[in-house]
């Protein structure tokens, strides 16, 4: 044991309680799995002055069938995104993503929205929420709910387009067109409980052998998750062309790091790329 | 604070600090050493509990998170004289070295098994994959666990006293 924050810690035992401390502590961070933060303060990176516990407000955890599309708890874990039929089913690359967070016992108790509000940029499940045109819901008990399209919550690294009083409470997951295709794929160091070194996630609209929609996303290839409009626009009214990878380093601006170097990024993130525009064809 | 809790069917009731690992909280104010620490950070699953039936890494919880849930560690495995199947499996198979990250594995198996009554060795290995052992190679561990939840794998021999004598003298 080096650190044991001796920080106060609010609990919220619903949604509606966890508004109200947040508008009342803004400077405390809210905490969920904690698979990140306790991480964090281990390792003495940071000290907040207090904490809003949301492990408690079971209501904002769970899938519910609504508005054209799933509504996914901030407090859902990543072995619930695993065992929810209807996320199998919409979302088969958010699933493959929640897979390969960590271990079992990360996805037992991480959960989406932390993901999100983590905002790292190797976070497995961002690029995916890009591709599958996610909207994250944030509410405060001031000004209510709003959705922010998952291509717009990332301002800068780690930062989020979030207030002080808001929290991250659900996200939006459209239903996919019949001819979507899905696609994850993580590159790390091995396969369980590696932070990625590219983290790709797509959705593909195929219809007679022309690309008619393409959303194309990379994590740790940049300061933020990357939509990647150049690829996505010369993939789009032709049949899949590997060639449209070629745009890539245009939307990606990778950098050497403690787990990979900017050209390795570059060249294994145009690869994944090329190797799944392939795979279409 | 006071935080209330059930450990391994016992009611505990401890005073942490909120944010208190609840890997600390057990360890040290519950005086329940089974559970180990390894990294620290949830990499490696040495402090691996089950709370309400799900492994997760107790380094990493905040022990304000599980006032009035279910805990179980690797002491609450065995029913009285009875050990688990996961670990008499152990024995049998030779499934520990040194034994730091034993506990963590039995605990994670555990929960497989509770999940899957017969998955297959891919399954097993995925399960057991936040679990790290750096005397094994793993191999006896997995051969352990499918034998345990599967009875697909026979054990070259079945230990004897005299055998279990000897692994606790070189131990």
């Amino acid at each position: 044991m080096l650190t044991t924050s001796q920080s106060p810690v609010y609990v919220a035992h619903s949604l509606d309680e966890a508004l109200v401390l947040r508008a009342a502590h803004p400077e405390a961070m809210p905490l969920a799995g904690g698979t990140d933060v306790m991480v964090f303060i281990e390792a003495g990176a940071i000290d907040p002055p207090g904490f809003i516990d949301l492990w408690a407000a079971r209501d904002m955890a769970g899938v519910a069938d609504a508005d054209g599309g799933l509504w996914i708890g901030a407090l859902t874990t990543y072995t619930d995104l695993e065992r929810d039929d209807r996320v199998v089913k919409a979302a088969p690359a958010l699933v493959e993503a929640a897979r390969t967070v960590g271990a079992k016992q990360i996805q037992n108790r991480g959960t989406l929205g932390g993901n999100i509000a983590n905002a790292s940029p190797a976070g497995d499940t961002l690029p995916v929420l890009m591709a599958l045109d996610a909207e994250v819901e944030v509410a405060s008990k001031a000004r209510g709910t709003r959705r922010i399209p998952m291509d717009a919550l990332y301002t800068g690294y780690r930062t989020l387009a979030v207030a002080p009083d808001e929290l991250i409470t659900r996200v939006f997951l459209p239903t996919p067109h019949p001819a979507d295709v899905q696609h994850f794929r993580k590159v790390g160091t091995r396969l369980a409980q590696a932070i990625s070194k590219v983290v790709f996630g797509a959705r593909v609209r195929l219809e007679q052998g022309k690309v008619t929609d393409a959303r194309v996303a990379f994590g740790s290839v940049a300061a933020t998750p990357v939509r990647c409009p150049r690829v996505e626009a010369a993939l789009v009214g032709r049949a899949p062309d590997p060639a449209a990878a070629d745009h890539l380093l245009v939307d990606i601006a990778p950098i050497d790091d403690v787990r990979s170097t900017a050209d390795y990024r570059r060249t294994v993130a145009a690869r994944t790329l090329r190797s799944f525009i392939s795979s279409l064809a | 604070m006071k935080i209330d809790f059930e450990l391994n069917g016992r009611a505990v009731s401890v005073e942490a600090a909120p944010m208190a690992r609840l890997l600390d909280v057990l360890r040290e104010d519950l005086r329940a050493t089974g559970t180990k620490e390894g990294c620290g950070e949830g990499e490696c699953g040495a402090c691996t509990v089950l709370i309400e039936g799900r492994a997760v890494n107790a380094c990493l919880v905040p022990t304000v998170q599980v006032a009035g849930q279910k805990v179980l560690t690797v002491e609450g495995l065995a029913e009285d004289d009875r050990l688990h199947p996961v670990q008499t499996a152990f024995l049998k198979y030779g499934g520990a070295q040194c034994g730091i990250c034993t506990p963590g594995f039995l605990v994670a198996a555990a929960e497989l098994l509770a999940e899957h009554p017969s998955p297959t060795r891919l399954q097993v290995r995925e399960a057991l994959a936040g679990n790290l052992c750096r005397c094994t190679g793993y191999q006896k561990i997995v051969d352990a666990v499918v034998a345990a939840l599967t009875g697909e794998v026979e054990p070259a021999g079945a230990p004897g006293d005299a055998d279990l004598d000897r692994a606790s003298r070189t131990c």
